[in-house]
């Protein structure tokens, strides 16, 4: 699958080379890091030991005494601005910007230090003098709900609860659950973690007094809807802010909301007229930037005693730390978590959520995964192996039994989405034949009757992509629509833009391979450009795996808006009225004559030279695509583990991942993405997790103790496919950056549950490190 | 301080603070941003530079002037006379890269671990790279490329050298 071939034009589907990556292989990336401004400032943030605490007084004295420091803002100094507070992503909440009267979560910002080097703002940063006066904090969010300590004192309602959340039918549920057969009811926990892309979060806020401008070099997944956002904060019109996304050095999630350096370095740039950079550390990023997950769910199904099920119940509660920022489309506070059902059929279920507040880092972002869809499929698929167990059904069986058939597509779920195309049965059985599940279970019937610990785990999961149809789907009140610039240039070459942002997805690319084949151009002559908000069309930017189903839609539907017009000069150029003019095989002919071909670059040259009559020379279009549905990319996971029961270290023998996500735009860019994914959730399942002590002290705060896996942990990955095209998307694609981080913390933990199942132990929370797994063995022993 | 180092083959003198770390040297004296800083505590290897041409370290932790007369070779020197080097067309042709931000670093590693080691084994690289972090590309793709640049380098110095031409 990862064989690459020479580019040939007319490319979805081919493995074409990235057009990308001359510069990354060169050292000439272009990240935010890398840019340098004449008379360049710099800002340094100065962060709260405590995770709560009220701030008696702030002395500066110290900091400003150090050459080179220019000054130290505060909650205090941005209020004059109306800068101390902002609205949260979904616009629901607000969060402070620099702690103003109190810090609510250990490294909350409490000041910044503007000087004229990198090093004199973090020595003066060293030396802003803060005086705390340290309150209780609430850590765990099941402390919180009593509403004992109050972490938002600023908020009219006197309660930590944010909101409650529910979809579905209560009561036919709970009767469904009452009368089945079989009830399993499960507290999974999907443990607090963090995206921790390798490039931290940075900016250069450049203000010219001269022009009124403001430009923003930042880390932005999504740069239009963070110029908009930035001019409803600060009242600059949106004509004056320009927002450049560079070279983005992995998002995950993690560069989609606004963080205080952000804001403090605009600020301070409006301010004193000069630009300001600020490049968070690792620390910083790990204890301030947005964290994702922390989902406690019980999970109940009901089922016959057969293993048929019949309801489904998951009751959340959702630790959202100190501020509501989660990154969840406005509708829908809880993202997507009633994809929670799965690919199985329920005749009945319900959902609730609460959400509350603790004193910890803000967050609940979709680290790489479309809105809580990750916590959701964990759930479904960890509830549906304890389910296979106590119905005694092999977990490959049960799943075959209940999932949704191909024949009920377009499937509507319980819980409110039509699901639109997909083959589950025949998706699994190829991942059972290819790995040769029959020989697994039978290799490890023999490793049992030598007590040897060996697993297999499956995961099946469907995500619901592509956020989003404006109907239902906006932030802000900005729909959530993509968009599409194709100018084609008279000698048959394109530049090509589009509202999202590349942050390794491989845009450039596979945005020109989609717009070629559409036109019959190279790819290698289509140049693609995002991130620039001065010159790319509107768009909701690059998460959630939202841009092949949105973007990529937009770009075949401006691509087809070009052919259109190319349409009218083939007519011209062929002298056949238009009407008799078609599109096939990548250029124009007249119907019943295919020899006599005009091609996409000779129209292209006549738009400029030799225009129709009477027609609008160029040849350009722009298509604001606004999808009719989400798309649902799904996949068979197999994992096969190996425990060591003296040490509780698994190993990951084999890992075959089936991913169907509709057509396939660069084969090799897929499976790379299948690796990165997959990379993630073994890194969540086994070694990941933000751990707050019971005082408020965040215990991850750096590489040592947060841990990403390297080459050598990482499991070899086995990669295959299936096929089923989006119905509704104009090349049937889905999308598929996240299924693997969707589907595959389940199937690790499948696996190891399957591998300890001989021990009566039936669920670890994750992260299955060697201490949770031996310590479950031994307390299984007594 | 005035240290004297050559960095892809040019001398270089300059004055530095002694606290300045050798990683901000090359990014910020010398403009070689190909460089990259990622983690402040040497895990994550994307700042790996090769000293006097056989030794990979993390540059975020060496002083600059621990540098002083040494020679240094970043990305921006690898590719040489306009042909990539073997690593940079094999981390291309393998898909060993996305977001770009590990790439510098890996080349860099992978290029003093062929030169210690010129047919190293899959376990050998996966060894040789595990102080260098990527979140991407699971590794798997990074592990071939440097199998095809260990091959192309090999296949290049087992050819024959071509005949001067006679002019």
């Amino acid at each position: 699958m990862s064989t690459t071939i020479d580019p040939e034009p007319y490319s979805v589907g081919v493995s074409m080379k990235r057009k990308e990556d001359q510069r990354f292989i060169q050292g000439h990336g272009n990240y935010v890091d890398d840019h340098s401004i004449p008379g360049m400032l710099h800002l340094a943030l100065v962060h709260s030991p405590y995770p709560h605490a009220r701030i008696v007084k702030i002395d500066k004295t110290a900091a400003l005494a150090v050459p080179g420091v220019l000054a130290v803002l505060t909650g205090e100094d941005l209020a004059a601005h109306n800068l101390a507070w902002i609205p949260t992503f979904h616009g629901y909440d607000k969060q402070m910007v620099l702690c103003v009267g109190k810090a609510l979560y250990q490294f909350q910002e409490v000041a910044g230090v503007i000087a004229t080097s990198r090093d004199a703002a973090h020595d003066g940063a060293e030396l802003v003098d803060v005086t705390y006066e340290p309150l209780d904090p609430v850590i765990d969010p099941f402390v919180s709900l009593t509403d004992k300590t109050l972490v938002r004192e600023d908020r009219e309602a006197k309660t930590n609860h944010i909101y409650h959340w529910e979809v579905g039918k209560r009561a036919e549920t709970d009767a469904a659950l009452a009368a089945a057969d079989v009830h399993i009811n499960e507290r999974i926990v999907f443990q607090r973690c963090h995206p921790a892309p390798l490039e931290p979060c940075g900016i250069i806020a450049d203000m010219d007094p001269a022009t009124g401008r403001l430009t923003l070099i930042m880390t932005s997944q999504a740069p239009h809807a963070h110029r908009t956002v930035v001019s409803l904060v600060t009242g600059i019109p949106e004509d004056k802010i320009r927002v450049i996304s560079p070279d983005i050095g992995g998002g995950f999630g993690n560069k989609v909301p606004v963080y205080a350096g952000y804001v403090v370095a605009a600020a301070a740039s409006v301010v004193i007229g000069k630009p300001v950079k600020w490049v968070e550390t690792r620390t910083e990023n790990l204890t301030c930037t947005g964290f994702a997950r922390d989902y406690h769910m019980d999970v109940e199904i009901g089922a016959t005693k057969d293993g048929k099920v019949t309801a489904l119940k998951v009751k959340t509660v959702a630790d959202h730390g100190a501020f509501d920022a989660a990154a969840d489309p406005t509708k829908y506070p809880a993202g997507l978590f009633g994809i929670v059902t799965g690919s199985y059929d329920f005749p009945t279920a319900f959902t609730e959520l609460d959400a509350y507040f603790t004193n910890k880092a803000p967050g609940g972002i979709a680290y790489r995964c479309s809105f809580r869809v990750t916590e959701a499929s964990y759930a479904i698929e960890r509830a549906m192996d304890i389910l296979a167990r106590r119905v005694n059904l092999d977990p490959s069986e049960l799943r075959l039994k209940n999932f949704v058939r191909k024949d009920q597509f377009p499937y509507p779920s319980q819980l409110g989405f039509v699901y639109d195309s997909g083959d589950y049965h025949m998706t699994l059985k190829k991942a059972l034949d290819k790995i040769g599940y029959a020989d697994l279970r039978k290799e490890q019937a023999e490793k049992r009757a030598r007590g040897e610990l060996m697993g297999i785990g499956i995961s099946t999961f469907t995500e619901a992509v592509g956020a989003g149809p404006s109907k239902h789907f906006d932030i802000m009140g900005i729909k959530m629509f993509d968009s599409a610039e194709i100018r084609v240039h008279p000698t048959g070459s394109a530049i090509l833009r589009a509202g999202t942002k590349s942050q390794g997805q491989g845009h450039e690319t596979t945005w020109a391979q989609i717009a070629a084949e559409e036109l019959g151009l190279d790819p290698q002559n289509i140049l693609v450009e995002e991130g620039d908000t001065d010159t790319a069309p509107y768009g909701l930017g690059t998460y959630a795996s939202r841009s092949t189903p949105v973007a990529g839609a937009a770009i075949a539907m401006a691509a087809r808006r070009v052919r259109e017009k190319g349409r009218n000069i083939a007519a011209h150029l062929l002298e056949a009225p238009l009407a008799d003019v078609e599109w096939s095989d990548h250029a124009f002919n007249v119907v019943g004559v295919p020899d006599k071909k005009i091609t996409m670059q000779q129209v292209a040259f006549a738009a400029y030279t030799n225009p129709a009559p009477d027609s609008e020379p160029g040849l350009e279009a722009t298509f604001y695509y606004d999808p009719p549905s989400l798309t649902f990319p799904y996949g068979a996971y197999l994992a096969v583990v190996e425990v060591d029961k003296d040490t509780g270290a698994v190993k990951v023998r084999r890992f075959l991942a089936i991913d169907d996500c509709g057509t396939v735009i660069n084969p090799m860019i897929v499976e790379g993405q299948i690796h990165g994914g997959l990379t993630e959730g073994f890194a969540i399942a086994f070694m990941q997790e933000i751990v707050y002590d019971a005082s408020g002290n965040n215990l991850n705060t750096n590489f040592t103790d947060y841990l990403v896996p390297t080459s050598l942990e990482t499991p070899h990955w086995e990669t295959d496919s299936t096929c089923t095209p989006s119905p509704h998307h104009p090349i049937g694609a889905k999308g598929v950056g996240e299924s693997p981080n969707v589907g595959s913390p389940a199937a690790f933990v499948n696996a190891v549950m399957d591998a300890l199942s001989p021990l009566g132990i039936e669920h670890i929370d994750m992260p299955l490190t060697r201490e949770k797994v031996w310590t479950a063995i031994q307390a299984a022993k007594k | 301080m005035t240290i004297t180092v050559t960095v892809n083959g040019t001398k270089y003198v300059r004055d530095v603070e002694p606290r300045t770390l050798l990683a901000y040297f090359l990014r910020e004296s010398l403009g070689l941003t190909g460089t990259h800083i990622g983690c402040d505590s040497s895990h994550c290897g994307v700042c790996v530079v090769v000293l006097d041409g056989e030794r990979a370290v993390k540059s975020c932790n060496m002083f600059a002037v621990q540098a002083d007369g040494h020679e240094i070779l970043t990305v921006e020197g690898l590719a040489a006379g306009g042909k990539l080097h073997p690593l940079q067309q094999a981390f291309w042709d393998q898909h060993g890269l996305q977001c770009g931000y590990c790439t510098p670093g890996m080349l860099m590693t992978s290029y003093a671990l062929l030169g210690k080691n010129s047919h190293p084994s899959e376990a050998e690289i996966r060894d040789g790279l595990s102080g260098n972090l990527c979140r991407c590309t699971g590794y798997q793709n990074i592990v071939k490329a440097v199998e095809q640049a260990a091959a192309t380098i090999g296949a290049e110095a087992a050819a024959p050298v071509p005949e001067p031409v006679a002019s």
